[in-house]
């Protein structure tokens, strides 16, 4: 139909870079040689994908012996919770993590439940944030593991991981943070930053999908996930996706490049998109108001249900995301807007907008002119606000 | 994930809004579960004459509403009792089966407004099928069928 499409959904995938998906290609089809052979086909390969890793510790800080490649965040996850959990199973059997983690962490955590661990879920204040002190309180003799989100995917809130880190260090507990979303949007330093374990997704920083990282500190005690073969130092099997990897490399390294600059762009869209949409009465922000992604809007809009927002924002092109039940599978809302106090009613009417290199200013513009008369029309509809302008309006 | 049927009438229901001095009114869902569905119905000789609603709710719950109005406009009110759940969702080309819910609701919605209507006549309820879906004011128990992923 040649309708403009406005891509405000960068945290749930972002398009790979033409840079990226350039240095992909030839492994596929001319330097396809599987890493762990001999020949020179094969240490071309091996050699793309040691220049990749050196790609993601300089990114990090890290060392390239630390940075170990996955098939995504999830895997990442998995492998940091069930791999410490197992390998200190004899030190302990305790676990602290927060009400507001990715399923990619809060599943792992309930299924190590069923296996006889015991996890501590820390509760977050009203913008989303985790306290150190409550985290300090919920240490004991046999915790074994801290894994708390770098940045929440939904709200956007920034946590404070250095603090929680240099916590858990105090009574000698690896620290492990889900940085899917903070890759590319925060500074990451993972020595300066306390961190042990990182996990991190290529397709959120313009990269390809299904492929990922774990960072894991020299002298953490970590069993394998997936068994097999003796790929990555032997402790994560099964043949490399080397161009999956190779294009992990490149885009790590251009997001890495220029975080300060590239924020401030997508940044100063983010604060005047939030602005406009908070003209609509009855509307909120979720989320810290300056702890937060660069490209992070979550807005609570009462007396509407967020997916018939986004179905009639998509009648206009514009692609977004909502902790509404209705999308997600369950009809239960979001557990990040339950855990920062929403009611159910203005957790089904969050919209999450991210910003990211799709976006240039006219596509605020845009959403803006539209957004409204999309609110109007549900509005009209709804018994909700039928009621609440009998009573108050 | 959804019908151009189910699109078409969430984009441009019908009877939507409400009937000032209504005959009768049914309200189910509820916001915790995040849908709300109130039927109003102006009956003439037994026969609903006009017919509107009001919901909070995703496109499925709307065009649901919709449906159920179209298809329950002019009948009488034994025929408009008749119409299920199935009756919508075929209407629509079908839902998602997570979404079946909604047309659960729109049965209910009628049933409810029907007998309300009964009621400020004075005469007996018809009996109604034990509440499938969530009933307003009740502690509400919004069931997660088997979950898909998220971001």
């Amino acid at each position: 139909m040649g309708q403009r499409i406005v891509y405000m959904d960068h945290a749930a995938t972002t398009f790979t870079k033409p840079e990226v998906l350039a240095e992909m290609l030839p492994y596929f089809t001319v330097r396809f040689g599987n890493p762990s052979s001999v020949y020179s086909l094969a240490r071309e390969s091996k050699q793309a994908v040691e220049e990749a890793r050196g790609r993601v510790a300089k990114a990090l800080w890290a060392t390239p012996e630390e940075c170990y490649f996955t098939a995504g965040g999830s895997e990442s996850d998995n492998w940091a919770l069930k791999g410490v959990a197992f390998a200190n199973r004899k030190k302990g059997n305790h676990i602290i993590t927060s009400k507001i983690e990715h399923h990619a962490v809060l599943h792992p955590c309930q299924w190590l439940e069923k296996q006889g661990f015991e996890i501590t879920y820390l509760p977050v204040d009203r913008d989303g944030l985790v306290s150190p002190a409550d985290l300090e309180a919920a240490i004991r003799k046999d915790t074994i593991l801290v894994s708390v989100i770098y940045a929440n995917n939904e709200i956007g809130t920034i946590e404070p991981v250095a603090e929680l880190g240099a916590i858990a260090h105090e009574h000698h507990v690896p620290f492990h943070t889900d940085a899917v979303q903070a890759v590319g949007n925060v500074p990451i330093d993972v020595r300066g930053q306390n961190i042990d374990l990182l996990s991190l997704s290529a397709h959120k920083f313009y990269g390809p999908k299904g492929v990922g990282a774990l960072y894991i500190r020299r002298g953490t005690r970590i069993d394998p996930l997936i068994h097999g073969g003796g790929q990555e130092q032997k402790r994560r099997a099964g043949t490399e996706n080397l161009a999956g990897i190779v294009g992990l490399g490149k885009a790590i390294e251009m997001a890495t490049a220029d975080i300060e600059g590239h924020n401030r762009r997508i940044q100063a869209m983010r604060d005047r998109l939030i602005k406009g949409i908070l003209a609509i009465p009855h509307s909120r922000l979720n989320g810290h108001p300056g702890k937060r992604l660069p490209g992070n809007v979550n807005i609570s809009i009462e007396f509407i249900e967020g997916e018939s927002m986004l179905l009639s924002l998509d009648g206009y092109g514009v692609c977004g995301s909502t902790g509404s039940a209705c999308t997600s599978g369950s009809l239960e809302p979001s557990h990040v807007l339950l855990a920062i106090g929403l009611t159910h009613e203005i957790a089904h009417g969050s919209l999450r907008l991210t910003l990211g290199d799709a976006n240039r200013e006219e596509d605020v513009d845009y959403v803006l002119q539209v957004l409204p008369g999309v609110v109007d029309r549900l509005r009209a509809m709804s018994p909700l606000y039928a009621d609440y302008k009998r009573t108050c309006g | 994930m959804y019908t151009e049927k189910v699109m078409e009438h969430f984009r441009n229901p019908r009877n939507m809004g409400e009937i000032p001095d209504a005959d009768g009114i049914g309200e189910v869902g509820n916001p915790v579960c995040g849908d709300i569905m109130k039927i109003f119905l102006r009956i003439r000789e037994n026969r609903i004459e006009d017919i509107r609603f009001q919901t909070f709710g995703c496109a499925a719950a709307i065009a649901t509403s919709s449906m159920v109005t179209e298809l329950a406009k002019g009948k009488t009110l034994e025929e408009a009792w008749a119409i299920t759940n199935r009756d919508v969702a075929d209407s629509l080309e079908g839902l998602p089966p997570i979404k079946m819910h909604c047309s659960l609701l729109a049965e209910e919605g009628i049933h409810k407004a029907i007998n309300d209507y009964r009621k400020r006549q004075g005469l007996p309820l018809w009996e109604e099928k034990a509440s499938h879906a969530h009933e307003h004011g009740e502690e509400p128990e919004c069931e997660p069928p088997a979950g898909t992923g998220q971001q």
